[in-house]
């Protein structure tokens, strides 16, 4: 059974949250996260949940007290955004570091310089290499669905999970979702029972110990191993949810790729527009697909590669600049996962969207017009590009492939 | 009850040896006295903020604590001790565990004066019941004898190191203990190493055992960053009282109360020609900078007795 | 996975490091031998000792045993050789001298 129900992003975390009834949750208000603590706090004194919500004075003790609450044996969790990720940083490593599943709602924000509330994903993307599992949403129905998967992958596989939607996009902008009965989730997420725990009756535990060199490679070993053993969990955890709901979740959604040309990966909200644009295109008799990644860690390398392996030319698009002058986060990982096709696709990147600047459906057929150029030309061009920044060379908009070497 | 030392040795001693603290740490010294208020039927779990105790109590697979213990990070032990309250508290609530536990966390004074600061004064605003105890030893001595804001005026830190033209530190040392007395928690008081441990003892075991949060600041010498002898920490807490420049008190709910008078104040330099760190000030020319440490202290020390009851 | 700290040692491989390296038993640091440290030893003279137990809490090092209220002689395993104990006893009933090795 479920029901259908008008919100936005943020209230379908929140009332995930409530369903689950947490132990912890330790948050601070940041734009465009602040209401998920505010929904929250609102539940807690209708008496509607029992969680222990604790206003912490920063992000930086917000995560803090979800360590030491997950280590205590609670189950904790968090909301934040852009500079509140960012003051949260060096906990990121120790939470994963020291396999606390922690569940964070990320609604994805710029991070500051120059301070902008708009959505894109270098506050996420900046945290990608702290060891925290990442899974990102188009729509508020997945915002929903992945954060009720969220704690049963972290907690069988003993790592922190940020659950990643759009700010403003899809955490502020309401729409129909199906939400779970409250007794569906329950069931679904289950208990949390940790082996070990501060609290435990039977033995100590000591966590966070100063790793000398003779063991601190091997803990880094075993935690890669963490990060890879979480794909199979993510899966089973995926098919479980389809038994419950009918919706069905991978690593990637593919969109009319089986038959492409050219394609897009992307992330995220701005896939919705990407797919408005395969529908046109398509209606135009041109094959062209769109992957839209979900999960980014792990990175699903492989599954990646073997959707890709018919693809003359992909977009690759980046919500986040990383300033390497050799393209996004998401470009250096996509682009090295089809690096083994035995016919490696062009792969072009497209930093997009920054600081909630909007990508249009326009927008998307100079894409797909510039990788159909380089499908019948063999000539890439600059793989590193800008699009729906306003350049002196190239006008409002966009860009000219044919100039944009210069 | 009365207070016996004797007695109070007969517990089980609740930090093993084997840690890796320098020979003749005040750290050691402070977190033994701090565990032992503790009832040997209740558990406790120990947070610690980054700093020697750290990395010398806990060095894998070694854990010197009998009981749980916690380590995340420099600036959040107050607030990593704050989440395993609150998730102790729920637990409870919700019926998963049925111990008794209490909550301690150590901080050297750089995660606590300084780095940690924020921190600290979050947690204890929100009320948490919980101990935070600061091992102060006046600079950050695990990076290596660097100034801090609890480092003394005229200490030579490496940081603030005495020159031809500054001598010192410039700034006066920061008054944490009256900082979190201003959060009007029920408990804060500041202590160290004197005769029985009576001192100590009694003020830890009103931190504990006083609902809400508590603040400890002890004085814990270092014999590396001071620069004296190891066998004479007892002499330097000694001195330290009995000069004035660490003054023994406690705020109960608010009312100030002094816990020991020295019956003859002895004159600060007393205290300081001991010290390798602050040689400097006996330097011909240099005793304008100990009449200044004097004046300085026997200000302070008014301004606390204008305060006690 | 090695579980008891006992095990766990420098030639362990990860498959064999304790998940997120935490520790599932109390005071390993007695394994620990750090009366290797010392230059200077603490000489307890059990006859001149009047069991008022003032060096006790003085230890850095938890390494002046008590029971059934008196003290024992030193847990030299452990013991640095600070000498506080020394300065701590009002009864001079401890000495401290260099360790012959």
């Amino acid at each position: 059974m479920s029901k259908r129900d008008r919100m936005s992003g943020n209230e379908a975390v929140a009332i995930a949250m409530k369903q689950i009834n947490p132990d912890v949750m330790g948050a601070f208000p940041i734009t465009p996260s602040t209401e998920i603590p505010q929904y929250y706090s609102q539940y807690i004194a209708n008496g509607e949940v029992d969680t222990e919500f604790v206003a912490v004075e920063s992000e930086h003790s917000a995560m803090s007290v979800c360590m030491g609450a997950a280590a205590a044996g609670a189950r904790a969790v968090t909301a934040t955004s852009s500079a509140g990720l960012a003051y949260m940083w060096e906990l990121l490593y120790v939470a994963a570091s020291q396999r606390l599943p922690i569940t964070m709602a990320v609604v994805n924000r710029a991070l500051t310089g120059p301070i902008n509330i708009n959505n894109d994903h270098s506050d996420s993307m900046g945290a990608r290499d702290s060891g925290w599992i990442q899974i990102y949403a188009e729509s508020n129905q997945e915002v929903y669905d992945n954060y009720i998967q969220a704690m049963p992958i972290s907690e069988t596989i003993r790592l922190p999970i940020m659950v990643c939607q759009d700010g403003f996009i899809t955490s502020h902008g309401v729409s129909n979702i199906e939400l779970m009965e409250d007794e569906e989730v329950k069931e679904f997420v289950g208990e949390y029972e940790p082996d070990n725990y501060l609290l435990k009756h039977d033995n100590p535990l000591a966590v966070g110990p100063y790793g000398i060199s003779p063991y601190y490679m091997e803990a880094k070993r075993s935690q890669a191993q963490a990060m890879k053993d979480a794909m199979p969990v993510i899966m089973d955890v995926a098919k479980r949810f389809e038994k419950v709901t009918g919706r069905k979740y991978g690593f990637f959604e593919e969109y009319m790729i089986d038959d492409a040309d050219v394609a897009l990966v992307v992330i995220g909200s701005s896939a919705g527009t990407g797919k408005e644009a395969v529908d046109r295109l398509r209606a135009e008799g041109k094959r062209v697909g769109l992957i839209k990644l979900r999960v980014f860690r792990p990175f699903p390398r492989q599954q990646l590669a073997e959707a890709m392996l018919k693809v003359k030319a992909v977009a690759i698009m980046d919500k986040a600049e990383s300033f390497s002058n050799s393209g996004g986060p998401l470009f250096s990982e996509a682009r090295s996962s089809l690096y083994d096709l035995p016919n490696k696709p062009y792969c072009i990147n497209y930093i997009y969207g920054l600081g909630g600047r909007d990508i249009t459906v326009e927008d998307y057929y100079e894409i797909f017009n510039d990788l159909f150029i380089i499908h019948d030309t063999d000539d890439p061009g600059d793989i590193y590009r800008y699009v729906g920044v306003r350049d002196s060379r190239y006008g409002e908009r966009g860009f000219d492939h044919r100039k944009y070497e210069d | 009850m009365a207070y016996s030392l004797k007695e109070q040795l007969g517990k089980p001693e609740r930090l093993a040896p084997g840690h890796r603290l320098c020979s003749g740490c005040g750290a050691g010294v402070a977190v033994r006295g701090v565990l032992r208020a503790l009832k040997p039927e209740d558990k406790a779990v120990i947070t610690n903020a980054t700093g020697c105790l750290e990395v010398s109590t806990f060095i894998y697979p070694n854990t010197a604590y009998t009981d749980s213990y916690i380590h995340t990070a420099f600036a959040n032990g107050a607030a990593t001790c704050a989440g395993v309250e609150t998730a102790y508290k729920v637990l409870k609530k919700r019926g998963k565990i049925d111990d008794t536990f209490k909550f301690i966390t150590f901080g050297g004074d750089g995660g606590t004066y300084d780095i940690g600061l924020q921190s600290l004064s979050g947690a204890m605003e929100r009320g948490h019941d919980m101990v935070y105890v600061c091992y102060d030893n006046e600079a950050y001595m695990n990076t290596g004898i660097q100034r801090a804001s609890s480092t003394p005026r005229f200490a030579d830190a490496t940081t603030a190191p005495a020159g031809s033209v500054i001598p010192g530190k410039v700034q006066n040392k920061k008054n944490l203990t009256e900082i979190i007395a201003a959060h009007n928690i029920p408990y804060v008081a500041q202590t160290t190493f004197i005769g029985n441990f009576r001192d100590l003892h009694e003020k830890a075991e009103k931190a504990i055992y006083t609902e809400g949060p508590c603040f400890l600041n002890i004085l814990a010498p270092c014999p590396r960053g001071w620069r004296y002898e190891t066998e004479d920490l007892a002499e330097m807490c000694r001195l330290a009282v009995d000069t004035r420049v660490w003054p023994m008190y406690e705020i109960v709910e608010g009312e100030w109360h002094l816990t020991y008078e020295p019956k003859k104040p002895l004159p600060v330099e007393e205290f300081l020609k001991r010290q390798g760190r602050f040689a400097h000030m006996f330097k011909k020319g240099n005793e304008w900078m100990i009449d200044e440490t004097q004046e300085y202290v026997d200000q302070q020390w008014e301004k606390l007795l204008s305060k006690c009851k | 996975m090695k579980t008891r700290a006992k095990d766990i040692n420098e030639k362990i491989t990860w498959q064999d490091i304790t998940i997120g390296t935490e520790i599932y038993e109390p005071a390993t640091s007695v394994l620990v031998e750090t009366g290797d440290w010392r230059v200077m030893i603490p000489v307890w003279k059990q006859d001149v000792c009047k069991q008022c137990l003032l060096c006790v809490p003085f230890c850095p090092d938890s390494s002046i045993p008590v029971k059934d209220g008196k003290r024992l002689e030193f847990d030299f395993v452990h013991c640095k050789g600070c000498g506080i104990c020394w300065k701590a006893c009002p009864f001079d009933a401890i000495d401290f001298v260099k360790e012959d090795k």
